[in-house]
């Protein structure tokens, strides 16, 4: 499959690095390689949060991402941090309910989507990170639906199950995008 | 087959420290070395280990100190400005021959630096981690998997030494998580005869010391002290080569650099470039011979470091008079492919 270097940014709080976690395991689960690299700086709820994530079938070399083949910006700084970085030919899928910006690069495929207003109007409160996921696979196909759906039963801890559901329907949300 | 885990680099030292047997663990927390400390408070109680968060790093390595001084397999950990502050004590376990296992989770200096990922310690790791003629035993993991493996080896080997050994990393490697399988091995955990654990009227008791007034006596336990160096500088070097057979140009970097190396070699050589990199495993032992053997036939060598050059110094005596050029970031910058690839790049044109 193909090699997918993904950077996710976005508030502390926006489950940026959670969002990173489920494609990373949907890496795990279909045996391949794989790293995630979050930002570690004096982050926190309402700071800045972004990480890396690689997916390969070779082992892979620097877990930073400089360039990415995806960006996922869930913010204004965000975006303006990481969306000169995408390489040509990459995508970038912004949440458009919080981020007021318009892309005039040519050379990647942009896609709007309103995330955070599609999950408090769908009852899926906190899951536009996993609504933009969605959106991801749709662009990307960066793994099966199979995966997708045990990379999140390992990402949702087990006390709050009840999530799962909620994030599997966010997941489906997003496609449709 | 053991189940393939995804875990931080953190977290996979501190689940493999406790698959080899070690159940006392005292830390003290700092950025980005953390979630050892966490992980070991969460997990200890559960397999009837000790997690103590001592009141400062002076005071952990100090009970790892006394720890030791009992023969139980005993582990702290630390990022740089921590790693200073345990020094003293680290140099004490040298002096009265224990085995302990350090963890350094290098982040930017100096001072209170910063807390994002380097590697300027290296001097700290293999030269000076404390004052008296010692040296510890110091293992250089490039990924989680290996980060796991070490720790059973760091163990095993300070304990048939009788001596502190490191692992040593920096906060990228302890940050990412990576997919990571646990050896399904054993501990082996060696007798101590030496050991300060009570002798129950049944022999004369052991003295754990560092204090030797007679110079003769101290002299005499250091010589014999570097004698088992001589032994492990020559049974315990360990390193990697990747594409050094036919290599113009000859990177040498550890840890985390080496993989950013290894990207940037790969590269190269999709060019017609032939690079090749030898990444040391243990840094103290240093594989200077292999590093010598590898240069023998090259045009050009490049050692790379997230420090402004530090184990540079040692390719550089291992090379013999050989130009050796040096490229590094430094302060928390992870150096990316891209500037490696350009610097061998370079070394081609010259």
């Amino acid at each position: 499959m193909k090699t997918l270097n993904a950077v996710l940014a976005g508030f502390g709080g926006q489950g940026i690095l959670f969002a990173g976690k489920v494609i990373a395991y949907c890496g795990l689960v279909e045996e391949r390689q794989v790293s995630w690299l979050p930002s570690y700086g004096p982050e926190m709820r309402g700071g800045t949060a972004n990480c890396s994530v690689c997916l390969a079938d070779e082992p892979i070399g620097s877990p930073l991402v400089v360039q990415p083949d995806v960006l996922i910006a869930m913010n204004n700084p965000s975006y303006d941090k990481f969306i000169d970085a995408v390489r040509p030919g990459g995508i970038a899928i912004v949440d458009s309910t919080l981020i007021d910006r318009k892309c005039d690069r040519e050379d990647i495929a942009v896609h709007y989507v309103p995330a955070t207003r599609l999950a408090d109007e769908q009852n899926l409160k906190g899951l536009a990170n996993i609504i933009l996921i969605g959106k991801m696979l749709a662009e990307t196909e960066f793994a099966s639906a199979d995966a997708v759906e045990k990379a999140i039963a390992k990402c949702v801890p087990p006390s709050k199950q009840h999530l799962i559901d909620a994030n599997l329907r966010a997941i489906e949300l997003g496609k449709n995008q | 087959m053991a189940e393939r885990i995804l875990m931080k680099g953190n977290e996979a030292l501190a689940e493999a420290a406790i698959r080899a047997g070690c159940r006392h663990f005292f830390g003290y927390p700092i950025t980005p070395q953390t979630e050892i400390s966490a992980y070991m408070a969460k997990k200890m109680p559960k397999v009837g280990g000790l997690y103590l968060q001592a009141e400062s790093e002076v005071a952990a390595i100090n009970m790892v100190l006394g720890a030791a001084s009992a023969g139980v397999r005993t582990m702290t950990s630390s990022s740089s400005p921590g790693i200073s502050l345990k020094t003293e004590g680290i140099s004490y376990i040298a002096g009265s021959d224990l085995p302990c296992v350090i963890i350094d989770i290098q982040r930017g200096g100096p001072g209170l630096g910063g807390i994002q990922p380097s590697q300027a310690d290296y001097w700290q790791a293999t030269k000076a981690t404390g004052h008296g003629d010692f040296q510890l035993l110091v293992f250089a993991p490039s990924t989680v998997q290996e980060m796991a493996n070490t720790v059973f080896d760091a163990f095993e080997l300070a304990e048939k030494y009788r001596m502190p050994a490191m692992i040593f990393a920096d906060g990228m490697l302890g940050q990412m998580m990576e997919p990571v399988t646990f050896p399904e091995r054993e501990p082996e955990i060696s007798e101590k005869p030496w050991a300060a654990d009570g002798h129950k009227g049944q022999r004369t008791h052991n003295i754990i010391n560092s204090l030797y007034l007679q110079p003769q006596d101290l002299e005499r336990l250091v010589r014999e002290r570097f004698e088992r160096y001589d032994v492990i500088k020559k049974t315990e070097v360990r390193y990697d080569e990747f594409m050094t057979e036919d290599a113009d140009i000859l990177l040498v970097a550890y840890g985390a650099t080496a993989r950013i190396v290894k990207s940037a070699v790969v590269e190269a050589r999709s060019k017609g470039i032939k690079a090749g990199l030898l990444r040391p495993i243990t840094l103290w032992p240093f594989p200077s011979e292999a590093i010598a053997a590898a240069a023998a036939n090259t045009k050009a060598i490049l050692c790379v470091e997230m420090s402004m050059g530090q184990m540079v110094d040692d390719v550089r005596l291992a090379v013999g008079g050989k130009q050796v050029d040096f490229f590094g970031r430094t302060g928390g910058i992870i150096p990316t492919p891209a500037e490696v690839l350009a610097q061998i790049e370079e070394l081609a044109r010259r």
